[in-house]
């Protein structure tokens, strides 16, 4: 019972009481200060539903000290009024007085007074009048027996400017009963101690309610990226279907690798300086397989392995420079390239999920770099029926079963065919993939036997990682400006369960 | 994998065709002879079967044949030219737009925006033959370009033209040459100065009657197939239907050739070859049907299992049987194909460089450490002047061709990123934890391209204090981790004493482990920390994972 007799005596009130009551008419009633009728609501607050209380807060005109003053003794004029005998009082004297000096003016411009300066002895004051009305003290009486409501807006304001009264703003509590309402209250533990334990205690003690809308403390905790969640998702996927995976640890690459043993020409558009990152020092590649690049070479420039070529003169120089790689296609042909020389030939899945680089336009969606997604299969006889069944497997795993499969164009790729999915979010078909066939051109120079075909597909890592946690701005998951409270916040990535809420805009 | 090489553009179409005409591109869109409207329509009814694909024929003139002379002097700059007469043929605004637009497209698509060809064409009577294709010094070629009133020298019009949206992009093809190249008729006149522009005189309009067609080029394969594209598509509004009037080109050896080439050939493909390709079943009749609705004429012969394929002039994308195929898979339709699942059997194998670092991200961010992802590509500054290194200290790769300061190099070090990281963070509550597992490139002679990746692990702590015993104890954990055991022992593990510009004097140590230093750590300097944009003290780890495989 450690809240005081004002918590009782509240709670015995509320009990009489019809509805409800208001603390600082309580605190009026009990003569005691509101703060404290404020620390007994508060305090039954705490020990849960006994009462409701709800803050309100009123405004109210209270007198200042000169204004008390004046509804107890008058205003300073009607005190000067009062001061002036009927036979006159020499100015002098009168402005001695306490009220003098602006009762005087007041009384003066209320005509209550006239001052006679032709007298004898110095000026002296009259009365003009024979009583007066004390309007202000009468007034102010008003507002000090509550009745503040009584007086007009301008009367208020023009007895504030006389700094006689002032506004304030009072917190009180409208109390009520509430769902637990009781007049005895025992003082409520709040947990569970060793010693409670140790004594039996807590068989005879009341325990404080729970507020379980209230939320937990998060655990100081590291979290992991999103977008990496995501590639180790994909990583347990190629595992889970058997893919083995190849190194990619090479940003740097030769032109060689990144274009030439994927057939593709030298003057392609993508070999451009506004679409590639080459390099200033190292420049070239000094060391390339030359038995490879002279069948390359030859491919390229000839044709060969039943193929026209391209009919262009190609150079060493252009396949030497050096280049950050703009896909981790180059990787993949460097691991085909290690598989034919390997005799005989054995089948092979593989996949890799790294970096690549471009030197583009950067935009929302578009960074200079993003990671590649990438599976391979190399066997005997493989048809573009098996590239799709792979390609149904693995969306599968994503939790993408609708599937939709258009011609496209890849310069290392034949046939080729871009892979679309339905979107539920964004109700419409959005392309999730790229795949095709490797040409013989490519793998045939490598060594690879005839009859061997190699499927492959590829799809960016930042792609579906937006649109599953819902994110349109690239520079938000990548990179150092990164939102550290959205990498806190992200949950798990389960790739084939509910997916996350759709983006408002296509990522591309 | 890239974009398509072109797209077809809704404005292209007209209302009513466009939902039919959506449908079926969806299929087909991959031709050269696709890019304007008359091909597209074209390939379409072929693959309705309502039409049959157009056999295209040359033809010699009634009169003289039109004769371009190549001269020595264009060698050294554009060597190769080629052209084509397109006789009595009948515009409308349509047809004339279409054509224009075509040419556009094409310099923009397989002319690598006219560096490799250039086409010009001309009102033919306007004009005398016979051309000669040179090579001129600027001020002495001059001439009234297309749409000008008034003559201007070649050095004028590179300068006019610095200006010009469009043909701003051409003028680098020639700019620094000696000689620009350019081309006369007998009289004199100037027909164009390629790749740049035309002259006003053989401008062709809606009325036009008779086309003189020119490509010239560094590419002699490419300028056949431009040319061949452009007289297929528009030789069927000749008076006489997809013919095409023969024009002989003389090259500085003396050599003569004819042009268009509008070359047939014809492949062999087996059927069962692109059965097994595609994975169906198809008799090589149905086949032969496919591919012949692709406009590829086609017909079975010999044993009933080879099927010839005629490849028309259009379809210079046809380099080998594999192109064919797919288009016998579009014919089939791909979304028709059944789905198996190949029988390759396989054990997966995970990179052990990446399996380690899957392992290692996990514990780091069980430490109490949170992920960071940062670019690979990054300022010299970030990784130099603001670590108070010389970049030629740093043994980082340079990148030639950067648009922005940001791509300048490849990180050697991942602690810039994470100290930017942080610094576009500062609104969080302190401490902030971070960490990165992912690859820097340095250069290193020993390998095939000169440089090479390797795996870091860098970590730092921010907060009010530096945290020292943080990061070291984050070290012992990670050691801990990796079976590392302290001290100087063989396989153990130790912290000396050591320097660096980056870090505080006497708050920097290195790291030894199995006998090598890995890296080091330490409390950054205040200079590191204010260049970075931070306020706070800061410390942290960097070591190579590599040696733990």
């Amino acid at each position: 019972m450690a809240d005081g007799p004002v918590a009782e005596v509240l709670l015995q009130r509320l009990e009489a009481a019809d509805g409800g009551l208001d603390s600082a008419e309580l605190a009026a009633e009990l003569g005691v200060e509101h703060q404290t009728v404020v620390g007994a609501v508060k305090s039954l607050q705490a020990l849960g539903e006994i009462i409701e209380a709800e803050l309100r807060s009123t405004k109210r005109w209270e007198l200042t000290a000169e204004g008390e003053e004046i509804a107890r003794e008058g205003s300073h004029e009607a005190r000067v009024f009062r001061s002036v005998p009927p036979e006159g009082l020499p100015q002098s004297e009168l402005m001695r007085l306490p009220s003098g000096k602006v009762g005087f003016s007041k009384a003066m411009s209320n005509k209550w007074i006239r001052v006679d300066k032709s007298a004898a002895d110095g000026p002296r004051v009259f009365r003009v009048v024979d009583s007066v009305e004390d309007e202000v003290q009468r007034r102010l009486q008003l507002v000090q027996g509550g009745r503040a409501e009584k007086l007009g807006e301008k009367e208020r304001s023009e007895l504030r400017k006389r700094k006689l009264l002032t506004e304030v703003t009072l917190k009180t509590y409208w109390v009520s009963k509430g769902s637990a309402f009781s007049t005895s209250i025992s003082k409520q533990e709040t947990e569970l101690s060793p010693e409670m334990i140790s004594s039996g205690s807590w068989r005879d003690r009341p325990f404080k309610p729970y507020n379980f809308s209230a939320h937990g403390v998060l655990p100081d905790s590291g979290h992991l990226h999103p977008l990496l969640k995501v590639r180790t998702q994909f990583r347990q996927i190629f595992l889970e279907m058997g893919f083995t995976e190849m190194p990619t640890d090479n940003y740097i690459e030769s032109s060689f690798w990144n274009f030439d043993a994927l057939f593709q020409p030298q003057q392609h558009p993508a070999r451009d300086q506004h679409d590639t990152f080459f390099l200033r020092d190292p420049a070239q590649a000094q060391q390339l397989p030359m038995d490879y690049v002279h069948r390359v070479k030859r491919t390229h420039s000839q044709g060969g392995y039943g193929s026209q070529g391209y009919k262009y003169n190609w150079k060493l120089d252009e396949a030497r420079k050096n280049l950050l790689r703009t896909h981790t296609t180059s990787a993949s042909a460097r691991a085909l390239y290690r598989l034919a020389q390997k005799k005989p030939f054995t089948a092979a899945k593989y996949f890799s999920i790294d970096r690549v680089f471009r030197n583009e336009t950067l935009d929302a969606t578009h960074l200079a770099e993003f990671h590649q997604i990438e599976g391979v299969v190399a066997d005997h006889g493989l048809t573009l029926g098996h590239l799709m069944g792979v390609l149904r497997e693995f969306f599968t795993k994503l939790g993408i079963t609708q599937l939709r499969f258009k011609p496209t164009y890849n310069p290392y790729t034949e046939p080729s065919m871009e892979v679309f999915s339905y979107h539920q979010g964004l109700k419409k078909w959005v392309e999730v993939g790229n795949s095709g066939i490797f040409r013989p051109e490519m793998l045939l120079p490598m060594g690879l036997p005839e009859n061997v075909s190699v499927i492959a597909w590829g799809l960016s890592l930042e792609r579906p990682t937006m649109i599953k946690y819902g994110i349109n701005n690239i520079r938000e998951l990548v990179g150092h400006k990164v939102n550290l409270q959205m990498v806190y916040d992200s949950p798990l990535c389960r790739l084939d369960a509910e997916r996350g809420p759709p983006s408002t805009q296509e990522a591309a | 994998m890239p974009p398509p090489l072109f797209h077809i553009e809704r404005d292209q179409l007209t209302k009513n065709l466009m939902n039919y005409v959506l449908n079926l591109a969806w299929n087909l869109m991959k031709l050269y002879d696709l890019l304007c409207l008359e091909g597209l329509v074209r390939g379409l009814q072929v693959f309705k079967e309502r039409i049959k694909a157009p056999v295209y024929k040359r033809v010699m003139p009634n009169g003289e044949i039109q004769k371009l002379i190549i001269t020595e002097e264009t060698a050294k700059i554009r060597p190769y030219a080629v052209a084509a007469v397109l006789r009595n043929i009948k515009f409308t605004k349509d047809r004339y737009d279409s054509f224009i637009e075509l040419q556009e497209k094409l310099h923009q698509n397989i002319c690598r925006k006219r560096a490799l060809v250039a086409i010009g064409t001309h009102d033919l009577d306007t004009l005398s033959g016979p051309f000669t294709y040179t090579a001129k010094k600027p001020s002495d070629i001059k001439f009234k370009p297309l749409n000008k009133t008034k003559e201007y020298t070649a050095c004028e019009l590179m300068n006019i033209y610095k200006t010009d949206n469009h043909l701003k992009h051409y003028l680098h093809i020639i700019e620094n040459k000696p000689l620009y190249p350019v081309i006369y008729d007998s009289n004199g006149v100037v027909l164009s100065m390629p790749p740049v522009i035309n002259g006003n005189h053989s401008k062709i309009t809606v009325n036009t009657r008779n086309i003189f067609i020119e490509c010239t080029g560094t590419d002699f394969t490419k300028a056949k197939i431009v040319l061949d594209i452009i007289v297929t598509t528009f030789s069927e509004y000749c008076e006489n239907q997809f013919t095409v009037e023969a024009a002989e080109v003389v090259f500085p050896n003396g050599k003569l050739h004819t042009f268009p080439e509008l070359a047939y050939r014809k492949e062999m493909v087996r059927a069962d070859l692109i059965n097994k390709k595609v994975g169906i079943r198809e008799t090589p009749e149905n086949l032969a049907k496919l591919l012949t609705r692709m406009c590829l004429k086609s017909e079975v012969i010999g044993d009933g299992n080879q099927i010839e394929i005629e490849i028309p002039p259009t379809r210079a994308d046809i380099i080998h049987a594999c192109d064919i195929i797919e288009d016998a898979a579009i014919a089939y339709g791909y979304n028709n194909i059944q789905m198996t699942l190949p029988k390759t059997y396989t054990i997966a194998n995970q990179f052990p460089l990446n399996k380690l670092t899957e392992l290692l991200r996990h514990d780091m961010a069980a430490a109490g450490f949170t992920e960071a992802l940062t670019f690979a590509l990054c300022s010299q500054e970030d990784i130099a002047d603001k670590l108070g290194l010389h970049i030629s200290a740093t043994k980082a790769v340079l990148i030639s061709n950067p648009k922005t300061a940001e791509f300048q190099v490849a990180r050697t070090t991942l602690l810039p990123g994470l100290l930017k990281t942080i610094a576009a963070n500062r609104k969080m509550p302190l401490p902030l934890k971070l960490f990165e597992i992912s690859d820097i490139v340095i250069q290193d002679s020993s390998r095939d391209v000169g440089a090479r990746n390797y795996r870091h692990l860098c970590a730092v702590y921010y907060n009010k204090n530096p945290g020292f015993e943080i990061i070291h104890g984050l070290l012992d954990r990670i050691m801990q981790l990796l079976d590392v055991p302290p001290g100087e022992k063989k396989g153990g593990y130790v912290i000396k004493a050591s320097e660096g510009p980056a870090f505080f004097p006497g708050r920097c140590a290195e790291i030894f482990a199995r006998g090598q230093s890995i890296g080091k750590l330490g409390v950054l300097h205040p200079d590191v920390i204010t260049k970075f944009e931070l306020t706070m003290p800061c410390s942290c780890v960097e070591i190579n994972i590599e040696p733990f495989l």
